[in-house]
């Protein structure tokens, strides 16, 4: 941790015009930044810089910097959301680095997560895995039952509320040396599992779900455990075990 | 006058929404792919919607500008969602959410919109259970609810501090369904860059994908704006980064009446603003008034040894503190509206007991030390814990607390580097949400025929004031539960008029103009970046139509807003290229807008002589501090028309408001 007011640091930023141009690292040297900034206002200070300069400032993803929204990304230093833990690139402070420190921002990296623009990606592969599977089969009526009818454990209710803080935004895919997306999966199978409101189609869902996992590129799990230290929500890899034993048990009557 | 009719349903008040929908015309099952409909947004009133019409059979076409419909900035919501269901058995009931809700709106919302949202209230709930949403549990196995400001029943339902996503995600499920079996087509990363009208009806939109830069023409059927809300025109405020008023600006240029503008709501509990880089600022649930108790120092001389670093205040004795609401609002303490509270701590504040070491001054204490103790004491008595140690208590406290509140004590944490546990909280207000918007009729229509407005976009449920919990109650009423019927009356004309084809002079002539000012941004050659601008206008609008508003100051905010206007337009300098991602020129886009809108709020608040709600005059005080309505002469929606780029030049229409089922009171919470 800094106590330094203002910092001195250079920047190495991956810099990629489109998906079809080969990106590389820029450098950047910026000075004065308040270690009460958030590392997000750092690159704004960045790009009012290289504006005023008249260069193109570095896209990024970014929107509620509250950290609930799941937009930022960011590898920062080699980790997903940068050194600080439990947290995303969005609730980043400045107050982590030192002066004079040289800082590597890349994108994720993953082949089912494509760059779009310098350190934008496309994660619309979360989207069609949601797509095929990540809900429960009822229409909007008014009609369903009472919300009190079917009573929940508490620990249940916990638990899925747990699996259900996913913010998607991919950090465990960006982190898996396999490129695995089975936090993000597991989480909502498991969401949905632990609720008697999603166990009448649970064997369909995951079935469903690992398929189109499956198909969109993402690779296998190898129980490391590197995306439960990076997922900023503190996912456990709990979900992974429960949603394997969902497959397993669904293979064995529908496979 | 015709165009402001709010087509308010007759009969008693309890009946209206029943009688409604058993007379509306209905689209049949068979015809209802014969119709498209566009949802522009993708938050909680959008995303609802999409999903219920595209369950219901028609071609729905969903827009948002972030890379996920998940994303939208609904998600952010911490507290919680109000539903009259009574399971506490305090005393709950339509009637009385109801009721909580017109006043707390300070008598500006229309009585029967707000009734027609506490009856489907409950509604929300159940099927928000269907979908799976974890809402927090008793240990029998029931729901849990909590309390908010301004009411005195427990009916507010939770996800510990993420109701807000967990809703959204809800939505977004049921949204995925739709897109899954392709009834839903999704547009990821676009924004909506005008609205087009044929033949006097909206029949589509140009948006603009975000990553390849091209515009695309689209047509439907019946529009629907769900965008949110314009808190963004402050520069600084809780909303997302990306938040805007461009879609509810562009129709409302295109002929919506835009109502009650100047009705903001500034959020008690944020974090205070650290420095001039500063890019957002971060709420503290609303909920943490349950537990917490906020305060300053009774002696101003501790005030400033505080600001100063020289004293700490959990070293300041229990009598040296100003528990300031517990003190001027017995009745309701802490759980006062957030209007009342944010007024309250800027007073404190303005007489000089602000805490924060900065150049503001600003800040107050949000303490939960007295709440660590009851709770404390009390899981001791239920763990059968005699004489427990005070280490034992605060454990116990501690742990208590943690599992309310964890997720936002370690948000706190982490901005901040204070431990909340140890150190009382620094919150000040700051701009949160806007209850003016788009005017709309009790279908949820604009002045514009086939477009429809709903959710935070428009104006109508919360009067002045919007309370705690009611936001994401309004944004699943209209999308699950109102506006499904309502367009259905509206688009069963429709069922013969066949595809609208996005070949004609409207559609062509829109999306030159849109192309023509890009063109002209990209070629501007200015000097300043967009945020230079924006940082300008939400000092204006801060200082000047914030919390506190003179006559002075609003006209003052007028002209300089003006020459803000004037000067980015001539200077506003756009890097990059029109046709590939370029997130400068979607701000610069962004804030022009916030430009205008910006005048037309500074010219509501002049035009509004009395203080209601958000909106407060300080001509328009009593002797001790409160707010002044006017219900003689300002008992109205103020409705502004365009009138072309001098903002000035708009025509206010009136839309009285009527009280036949609640007796008008000054608004007291003491």
């Amino acid at each position: 941790m800094s106590t330094k007011k203002g910092l001195n640091l250079t920047l190495k930023i991956w810099r990629q015009k489109n998906n079809k141009t080969k990106g590389q690292f820029e450098t950047y040297k910026i000075s004065d930044v308040s270690t009460d900034s958030s590392f997000l206002e750092m690159l704004d200070i960045l790009n009012e810089k290289l504006i005023n300069e008249g260069k193109e400032p570095v896209a990024f993803d970014h929107d509620c910097r509250e950290g609930i929204c799941g937009m930022c990304s960011l590898y920062i230093n080699g980790r997903a959301h940068g050194p600080d833990t439990g947290i995303t690139t969005c609730q980043l402070h400045m107050r982590m680095f030192k002066d004079g420190e040289t800082i590597t921002i890349e994108p994720w990296r993953s082949a089912a997560f494509p760059v779009i623009r310098d350190l934008v990606v496309d994660r619309s592969a979360f989207d069609r895995v949601m797509a095929a599977g990540g809900f429960i089969s009822v229409n909007t009526s008014g009609n369903t039952l009472d919300a009190n009818a079917i009573l929940v454990p508490k620990e249940d209710a916990d638990k899925a509320m747990d699996a259900a803080a996913c913010i998607g935004c991919g950090a465990c895919v960006a982190t898996c040396k396999n490129g695995s997306a089975m936090l993000f999966v597991g989480a909502k199978v498991s969401q949905y599992a632990l609720l008697p409101q999603g166990r009448v189609e649970a064997q369909r869902r995951v079935l469903n779900m690992v398929k189109a996992m499956d198909e969109e590129g993402f690779g296998n799990c190898s129980n490391t455990g590197a995306c439960e230290v990076e997922c900023p929500k503190g996912i456990s890899l709990e979900n992974i075990a429960r949603m394997n034993r969902e497959y397993m048990s669904a293979m064995v009557d529908k496979g | 006058m015709s165009k402001l009719d709010s087509k308010i349903p007759g009969g008693p008040l309890k009946d209206k929404w029943k009688n409604h929908k058993d007379h509306m015309n209905l689209v049949a099952p068979n015809n209802r792919d014969k119709i498209d409909i566009i949802v522009v947004g993708t938050g909680l009133a959008g995303g609802s919607a999409a999903a219920t019409l595209a369950e219901q059979g028609y071609n729905v076409k969903a827009f948002c500008y972030q890379d996920s419909p998940r994303r939208a900035h609904s998600i952010a919501a911490q507290g919680g969602i109000n539903a009259a269901k009574n399971y506490q058995g305090d005393g709950d009931s339509t009637y009385r959410l109801f009721y909580d809700t017109i006043k707390g709106g300070d008598y500006r919302a229309r009585e029967a919109n707000v009734y027609r949202l506490a009856e489907v209230s409950a509604n929300i709930i159940d099927q928000c259970v269907a979908q799976g949403v974890p809402f927090g549990r008793e240990y029998g196995g029931q729901l849990d609810n909590r309390s908010f400001g301004g009411v005195q029943v427990k009916r507010t339902f939770y996800a510990k501090g993420q109701t807000g996503q967990q809703l959204l995600l809800g939505a977004y499920s049921a949204m995925s369904r739709q897109i899954g079996k392709g009834r839903i087509k999704m547009y990821n990363r676009h924004e909506m860059m005008d609205l087009v009208i044929v033949d006097g009806k909206a029949r589509g939109i140009i948006a603009r994908n975000l990553v390849t830069g091209e515009i695309e023409k689209h047509s439907a059927h019946a529009v629907v704006i769900a965008s949110g809300g314009y808190g963004n025109v402050y520069f600084l405020s809780t909303n997302a980064m990306g938040s805007n008023v461009s879609a509810a600006w562009k129709i409302h240029k295109k002929g919506a009446y835009f109502a009650n503008p100047c009705y903001v709501q500034i959020h008690p509990t944020c974090i205070p603003v650290h420095g001039t880089q500063q890019s957002k600022l971060t709420l503290m649930s609303e909920s943490l008034r349950n537990s917490g108790r906020i305060w300053v120092p009774k002696n101003i001389e501790d005030a400033i040894a505080i600001r100063e670093g020289n004293l700490k205040p959990e070293n300041i004795a229990e009598e040296n503190r100003d528990y300031y609401l517990e003190r001027r609002y017995p009745a309701f303490g802490n759980l006062v509206p957030r209007d009342v509270a944010s007024r309250a701590a800027k007073e404190r504040c303005d007489a000089g007991f602000g805490i924060e070491n900065n150049d503001t001054k600003e800040g107050v204490y949000l303490d939960f030390s007295s709440e660590i103790l009851k709770k404390g004491k009390e899981s001791a008595t239920e763990k059968n814990i005699h004489n427990p140690s005070q280490q034992q208590i605060y454990d116990l406290g501690k742990a208590w607390v943690e599992e309310k509140y964890g997720n936002l004590f370690q948000m706190y944490e982490k901005i901040t580097a204070d431990n909340p546990y140890v150190t009382p909280m620094k919150i000040y207000p700051a701009v949160h949400y806007t209850m003016g918007g788009v005017w709309v009729d009790y279908n949820l229509q604009s002045t514009i025929p086939g477009c429809f407005v709903i959710g935070e976009a428009n104006f109508s449920d919360h009067g002045a004031n919007r309370l705690g919990a009611s936001a994401l109650m309004q944004g699943l009423a209209d999308g699950y539960f109102v506006l499904p019927y309502t367009i259905a009356d509206y688009l069963s004309a429709d069922i013969r008029t066949g595809k609208i084809p996005t070949d004609s002079e409207a559609f062509n002539s829109a999306e030159k103009e849109v192309k023509d000012k890009i063109d002209f941004f990209m070629n501007n050659n200015g000097t300043h970046s967009v945020d230079h601008f924006h940082k300008q206008l939400g000092n204006i609008m801060w200082n000047k139509v914030g919390m506190g508003r003179t006559p002075e100051g609003l006209r003052e905010a007028i002209k300089e807003i003006e020459e803000v206007r004037a000067d980015f337009w001539k200077n506003v300098k756009v890097p990059g290229e029109a046709n590939s991602m370029n997130m400068e020129l979607e701000k610069t886009f962004r804030v022009a807008d916030f430009l205008e809108l910006g005048q037309l709020m500074a010219k509501d608040a002049l035009e509004r002589n009395e203080s209601c709600g958000g909106h407060f005059r300080e001509d328009h005080s009593t002797p001790d501090g409160e707010a002044e309505r006017d219900d003689v002469n300002y008992m109205y929606v103020a409705c502004w028309e365009y009138q072309g780029l001098d903002i000035n030049q708009e025509i206010l229409h009136k839309e009285t408001l009527v009280y036949d089922n609640i007796e008008v009171k000054q608004r007291s919470y003491k």
